[in-house]
């Protein structure tokens, strides 16, 4: 097995405005299903196409945006082995026990240059619905809504990404697959831990601990399309697209939660191996980069966030 | 479309129709688009349309109208009271007047996310 270490993005916790309307909305339009409800209140949600037991947690707040985002390890000695590499980093490290959230093992957490909360995990139960091991058929509870089959990454605004991209890359061993340098420095990074074009992706912005978008992967480009159906059928905000990314290829729709969190559905996007050069973005060609049919960024890119 | 149409002066630009049941900012969206806000300096300001982001803060300063829920790093119960508020999460129940603030001004930059709130730790 050669991926080792951090292996996935596992679940990401958001906050709402409004819990009833934010569970419906996340089961029946993005075709999530509940797990389970916590006792203080906290959602669980999951894709009937995910093993884990959760990977998206809502809570209700004042406030929208994300409290932390959590990875997945392989196994419990690597849990140790970053813990000492984040200590040594500089960066301080606490402990969330399990069970804290239904069905995951002990967490590690750390804030990151940014301002966001980074937890990483060895253990998770499985819950249903989940895919057939045995004779799998391509699935095992009917697709729903825009049919999502995982979360699959999220991308954050902050300060310090210099800082950011070194402890990812010198502590987590993650890989820069893209970056937009401009005139005036470093503007944007994704980070990519196994072979998808990224798991994370920060962009410079003054406030610290600000969510841009959580992301859903869909099968296809007619499932891209199905999706833009449904945003418009429910009158779901929507911010842009069906379009597609230069970076990392992918073809997506962004629109907003009912709290205003923004939300990506893509499909496709290239697979990246460890030996791959970092591919690079300059102001000439970085509304290409973003938005490849619009070939500029729109309003809200840089200034919409929770 | 429904009877309860009103009238929605934006301070300077010109006026948008709005309707009991809309967001006052999907109306001004629409307003735009139709070249009835003439005089608006910037393009509106729209972002997440459902209270999250604040990139559409309004003063009214003029008539009535209710609300729905909105994220208060950007609206504090204060303001709300004072008539700062988002279009995106206010409906008319009369004629409106507002302007336009957009949020950057004032944006409370204290971080939302302590992690005694993070809960069951
Ligand atoms: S557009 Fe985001 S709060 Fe109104
Ligand atoms: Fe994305």
């Amino acid at each position: 097995m050669a991926l080792t270490g951090v292996l996935r993005p596992g679940f990401v916790q958001l906050r709402v405005l409004d819990m009833p309307e934010s569970v419906d909305y996340y089961t029946k339009r993005i075709g999530l299903h509940q797990v389970t409800e916590g006792p203080d209140g906290r959602a669980y949600l999951k894709s009937a196409d995910e093993f884990d037991h959760h990977s998206i947690v809502l809570r209700r707040a004042e406030q929208a945006g994300v409290d932390l985002i959590a990875f997945k390890v392989l196994e419990e000695a690597d849990l140790d082995q970053f813990e000492r590499r984040v200590v040594d980093y500089g960066i301080a490290v606490d402990h969330v026990a399990a069970g804290e959230q239904p069905g995951i093992g002990r967490r590690i957490g750390f804030t990151i240059p940014s301002g966001h909360r980074l937890e990483l995990y060895a253990e998770a139960d499985q819950s249903d619905p989940k895919p057939y091991v045995h004779n799998p058929h391509v699935w095992s509870v009917e697709p729903h809504g825009m049919s999502a089959r995982r979360f699959d990454h999220a991308l954050f605004y902050g300060p310090n990404i210099e800082q950011v991209l070194d402890f990812f890359v010198k502590v987590l061993d993650f890989r820069l697959t893209e970056r937009v340098d401009m005139p005036d420095g470093l503007l944007a990074i994704w980070l990519a831990c196994g072979m998808k074009a990224h798991d994370i992706a920060f962009v410079r912005h003054p406030e610290p601990g600000k969510l841009h978008h959580v992301s859903f992967e869909l099968e296809n480009w007619q499932a891209v399309g199905n999706a833009a159906d449904i945003i418009t059928h429910y009158d779901i905000s929507i911010d842009i697209g069906p379009t597609r990314h230069g970076i990392t290829r992918g073809q997506t729709i962004y629109f907003f939660d009912p709290s205003g969190n923004r939300n990506e559905v893509f499909a496709g996007g290239y697979t990246y191996y460890p030996d791959n050069p970092t591919r690079t973005w300059d102001e000439t060609e970085v509304g290409k980069g973003i938005f490849y049919y619009e070939r500029k960024l729109n309003d809200a890119f840089l200034s919409v966030v929770t | 479309m429904d009877a309860e149409r009103y009238p929605i002066f934006v301070e300077g630009s010109g006026a948008a129709f709005g309707h009991a049941g809309e967001r006052v900012l999907v109306s001004l969206e629409r307003a735009q688009g139709f070249g009835q806000l003439p005089n608006l300096p910037l393009r509106l300001p729209v972002g997440c349309r459902r209270g999250g982001c604040g990139v559409c803060r309004v003063r009214v300063t003029g008539g009535n109208y209710r609300s729905d829920r909105l994220s208060r790093a950007h609206v504090s119960e204060q303001d709300e009271a004072e008539g700062l508020t988002l279009a995106c999460c206010i409906y008319p129940l009369s004629p409106l007047s507002l302007r336009l603030e957009p949020a950057v001004a004032i944006k409370d930059k204290k971080q939302h996310c302590n992690k005694s709130e993070l809960g069951g730790k």
